[in-house]
């Protein structure tokens, strides 16, 4: 055996055996310190890096605000949709994936690595958007594919509805990826990038009442990306519903009667600012801006020449026309030069030295039949006598020149010119003979069609002008209401002094247009509609009365129902219309929606009844009697000069219950109106007159 | 001469701490792979170490003399199989490392590491203990080289490592002298270099699991993502560890193979610094008491034998949980008596039985 052949007496040395033992304890000193390194010295640092590992913060985004229309009528919707980002894991390089990624998504590959470039510096936790509003093919490759491509990550959001055809896109507006540029501003400081923002209208202004606000769900997921559970999630806070003040029955008309012409409609209640109906042609579809807008349809919305992204309502900004004139008839009875003026209108006269035409023979005017015949020599003859100054006076104090602080974004101010913007613009002393085109509303002067809506109607309003809106105030946060009023300078709610006489004329003036005036074509049966035309020639001259043609006049008209404080006031602007009449049809048709509509509701005092809000009804009635006299018989004298009529605000809440039960068939069958002393002393909240 | 055996002279010090570490190692292996498709490998490993158990007594039980005697018959065997490893091998994850026979597949490397152990202790006892010659060194290096070099071939680094430690442990044992060893390692030191620019020896991938524990960013979704992760693994479980069950990394798929090459992370992520500091101390008892009972060897070549078993042992430990912790390169060695396998399992236990053996027969003479 082996051992035999041994020479036993030879041991190991304890020496080395004992070296052996120290390289042993040292080699496990060693580990034991790479532990305590590792376990107590990094620990912390460790823990957050298998933090990191397996939790991923997914975004749970918020639903936008849904818009309404005045009656609570649906306007803008969410439809659900998928989107697809793309999650850069620590030091998972995704550039070998993106042909296979490119090619599932139907992407394009240049612009797929350009969407990583452009997110490159972003920190690693943000997960980039590679594609919207996925189809149902593409999430069945994303799902195929969950193990090749764990980078791939789908969010389900909710996408936003528009109404097709472009129906109230510019006021609507539209929303789309945040910009980088906007990214910058301090203003979009909360937001991130793939953030989906308001981009013009409603849309823009209340952004940040709509977006609600985001949340986030934090995922476990293993080494492959496959979701293990989540630990806790920060649901969305949906954005805020609005209620604006469009009515969609008034849009509807309003678009429909404007047709195919390049021009715009404008609606607003003058006693408050709500806007009812606002409309710009050439529209476009806001849905293409939704998803992602593609480069070509871009590019055909920027150079259509009819500017379709532009709201005309607030941003076209052009000569008025003769539509000026209810402006110059303020100031001329205002400043009490108008009130006895004839003019001889002989085709035209000679001011400054030159030869201002009319179109027609009008013979010797007075004020009262300048305004419905719109007749341009008496209003030469009248700014002639006012001065550009004062005539910039008045004009600026009905809003000309200024923002009317309507609630969209970007409105145009317009242009009024006086001898100091004269001076500030062109560094010169104003030609006087200017003061005669302004007096008919060319020249230099420059509004928009919601300027002189609000201008006009203000005038009608008895000198009381109104900020316009489009979202009711009342279900705004107070903070956000003073932001948003802060935000939109402009002239705000006034009031201008007119004389009483003033006013009769003015409105009269403009009655009689509608009825035997210029705008007779436009004459609504039955109603007491009122307003103004207004053929603003094209600077440059040339082709005239050739309608779409390049240098055709705009057509202007501003109508309103009733002629005194009026409901409601409708501006339309046809961009090259040719004569202002044209305009006017489309403004009586929008009146005349509107007036059947307040007649059917006004009848309907229960349906009124359910609506918890200031209800108007009409009365007659006549004057308490003096207390002594209560007892006695009644006689004609007192029934003739003690009888009105009027129109009430009541709240139906407080009130309504006991007018019905006073208008009972049984008091009403007996010939007397029992209306007792509360009743005058509680309900004459607003009294308004109204002709027949 | 008749030599008295008793069990009573069987190390069960020794043996309470392996089968402790065979414990830990079971219930580490069922927490790393209840929710994964290894789930139940927990009982596998229990049958390698009951087998294990069963194999160390049988190896106890014969003379380690025979064994010895045994050892030249057994190193021919093994290079026989390592020939037919490479000639009709049956191939599997691109490396050409077991023989099928039936149904059976083993790994012969495995059995040379035991193989060398013995004729490494045989050749070394037999020189007696004089000083060595440069023959009798590169003898020692032709015994060890060859089954290495085949083995490299397969090719199986991690094992061919751990051929290592077993000439070393013989050469410093058997009387190599300090000339001799600066000699050696100046040498080894070149031809490492040689080695690896001449691009040959070593693959691609092998290359770059030895440099990327220097820099696992280099390489961060291959070795150096594994190394990351299994530093996350370790230092994330902080003094205390995340409890069992409860590592994010070891549940969450992060750490590659949680019950094999990695089994340690998975340990101290879940017991933290206070476990893994306790199962080092049970290898650093385990190592101890070896050594003590090749101290106490009735012959040379007994201590030789248990010295191989801790060289190997050690160099084992060293690597693993070096690799665990960053120090060292991703070579795949497994952790004795913790890692799943029962390769591994196998050999240590026979190792631990050849030791045993020996501890078992200190006092015939």
């Amino acid at each position: 055996m082996y051992s035999d052949r041994v020479n036993r007496g030879e041991k190991l040395s304890n020496v080395k055996l004992t070296s052996v033992q120290y390289g042993i304890l040292i080699m496990m000193l060693a580990l034991g310190a790479g532990l305590w390194r590792l376990q107590v010295l990094g620990a912390d640092n460790f823990r957050m890096l298998a933090e990191q590992n397996r939790i991923r913060k997914v975004p749970v985004l918020a639903a936008r605000g849904k818009l309404f229309d005045r009656d609570g009528r649906l306007l803008v919707d969410n439809y659900p949709s998928v989107s697809c980002f793309l999650v850069r894991e620590q030091g998972h390089s995704v550039d070998a994936d993106l042909p296979l990624i490119a090619r599932g998504l139907n992407l394009d590959l240049e612009q797929l690595r350009a969407t990583l470039r452009h997110y490159r510096a972003a920190p690693g936790y943000q997960p980039i958007p590679i594609k919207q509003d996925i189809t149902a093919d593409e999430q069945a490759f994303i799902e195929a594919h969950r193990n090749e491509l764990p980078e791939l990550e789908t969010i389900d959001e909710e996408r936003r509805l528009y109404p097709r055809d472009g129906f109230a896109a510019h006021l609507i507006g539209y929303v789309g990826e945040v910009s980088e540029e906007d990214l910058n501003q301090s203003r979009y400081a909360a937001y991130e990038p793939g953030d989906v923002v308001g981009k013009a209208g409603v849309e823009e202004t209340y952004d940040e009442l709509l977006r609600g606000q985001d949340g986030s769900r934090d995922v476990i997921v293993d080494s492959h990306g496959r979701e293990v559970g989540y630990l806790r999630t920060q649901h969305a806070i949906p954005g805020q519903d609005l209620k604006l003040t469009i009515d969609i029955d008034l849009q509807r008309v309003a678009e429909l009667a404007l047709g195919d012409a390049n021009g715009a409609v404008v609606a607003m209640d003058p006693r408050n600012g709500e806007i009812l109906a606002m409309v710009s042609h050439p529209s476009y579809d806001p849905n293409a801006f939704a998803v992602r807008i593609n480069r070509t349809d871009w590019n055909q919305l920027i150079t259509n020449p009819n500017h379709p992204l532009m709201n005309k309502a607030i941003q076209d900004q052009l000569a008025p026309g003769s539509t000026f004139k209810i402006i110059m008839s303020a100031a001329g009875l205002q400043e009490g030069v108008a009130q006895d003026m004839r003019v001889n209108c002989a085709g035209g006269g000679t001011f400054y030295g030159r030869f201002f035409h009319c179109d027609r023979h009008h013979g010797v005017l007075s004020i009262q039949q300048a305004i419905p015949l719109s007749c341009d020599t008496f209003f030469y003859a009248l700014a002639q006598r006012l001065g550009i100054d004062t005539i910039a006076r008045y004009a600026t104090g009905f809003g000309l020149g200024s923002k009317t602080g309507i609630d969209l974004p970007n409105e145009m101010a317009g242009i009024m010119p006086s001898t100091q913007w004269e001076m500030k613009n062109y560094h010169q002393r104003y030609y006087p003979g200017n003061t005669i085109s302004v007096g008919i509303g060319q020249g230099e002067t420059q509004v928009t069609p919601l300027q002189l809506a609000r201008a006009l109607s203000g005038i009608a309003s008895n000198g009381h002008l109104v900020r316009p809106h489009v979202v009711e105030p009342a279900q705004l946060p107070a903070q956000f209401r003073t932001a948003v009023l802060d935000s939109f300078p402009g002239s705000g709610d006034k009031s201008v002094p007119l004389d009483p006489g003033t006013w009769m004329t003015i409105t009269d003036g403009m009655a009689a247009a509608t009825t035997t005036g210029t705008a007779a074509a436009a004459h609504l049966e039955g109603i007491d509609f009122a307003g103004k035309t207004g053929t603003a020639q094209v600077v440059g001259g040339g082709d005239t009365h050739v309608k779409g043609g390049a240098r055709t006049p705009n057509s202007w008209f501003v109508g309103m129902v009733p002629r005194r404080n009026p409901e409601l006031v409708v501006a339309v602007l046809q961009e090259h219309g040719d004569w202002g009449s044209n305009s006017a049809r489309i403004a009586a048709q929008v009146v005349a929606t509107y007036v059947d509509k307040q007649r059917k509701r006004d009848h309907n005092l229960m349906e009124q009844a359910t609506v918890n809000k200031p209800v108007e009804v009409g009365a007659v009635w006549s004057e308490p009697r003096p207390a002594g006299h209560h007892a006695g018989k009644r006689d004609e004298a007192s029934d003739d000069g003690a009888l009105h009529a009027g129109h009430f605000m009541l709240d139906p809440d407080k009130t309504l219950g006991r007018v019905l039960s006073a208008a009972s068939p049984k008091a009403l069958g007996s010939g007397q109106l029992p209306l007792p002393a509360w009743f005058t002393h509680a309900l004459p909240l607003r009294f308004r007159e109204r002709l027949p | 001469m008749r030599r008295f055996l008793s069990f009573r002279d069987f190390d069960w010090g020794l043996l309470c701490m392996v089968l402790l570490l065979c414990v830990l190692s079971v219930f580490e292996i069922y927490s790393a792979t209840m929710h994964t498709k290894y789930s139940g490998f927990h009982t596998k490993q229990i049958f390698w170490i009951s087998g294990g158990l069963v194999a160390m007594f049988i190896f106890s039980k014969i003379d380690y003399h025979r064994l010895l005697d045994w050892a030249p018959w057994a190193y021919g065997v093994c290079l026989l199989a390592l020939v037919a490893v490479m000639a009709v091998g049956h191939k599997a994850l691109g490396a050409k490392r077991w023989i099928r026979i039936g149904p059976l597949t083993f790994q012969p490397s495995e059995w040379v590491k035991l193989v060398l152990i013995l004729i490494v202790a045989r050749y070394f006892a037999n020189l007696g203990g004089r000083s060595l010659t440069w023959k009798d060194i590169f003898k020692a290096f032709a015994m060890v080289g060859i089954p290495m070099l085949m083995v490299l071939k397969q090719p199986d680094l991690g094992t061919t490592l751990t051929y290592m430690p077993v000439l070393v442990a013989g050469l410093f044992l058997g009387g190599i002298s300090l000339k001799q060893a600066l000699i050696l390692l100046t040498t080894g030191a070149v031809l490492v270099v040689g080695v690896w620019s001449s691009g040959k020896m070593l693959k691609p991938y092998q290359k770059a699991r030895l440099t990327s524990f220097i820099n696992p960013d280099n390489d961060p979704r291959g070795t150096g993502y594994q190394i990351r992760q299994s530093l996350i693994a370790v230092g994330s479980g902080g003094v205390w560890g995340k409890g069992a069950a409860k590592g994010t990394q070891t549940q969450g798929d992060f750490l590659p193979i949680p019950h094999a090459d990695f089994i340690f992370a998975a340990f101290s992520e879940e017991h933290g610094f206070i476990g893994a500091v306790f199962v080092l101390l049970l290898y650093f008892s385990i190592l101890m008491r070896l050594i003590q009972n090749a101290q106490t060897a009735a012959d040379l070549p007994g201590s030789l034998i248990i010295m191989g078993i801790v060289a190997v042992l050690t160099f084992q430990i060293a690597v693993n949980v070096g690799m665990v912790i960053g120090f060292m390169p991703v070579t795949g060695i497994p952790l004795p008596l913790m890692s799943y396998g029962g390769s591994s399992v196998l050999f240590t236990f026979l190792a631990l039985g050849v030791a045993m053996n020996v501890r078992m027969r200190r006092f015939v003479n």
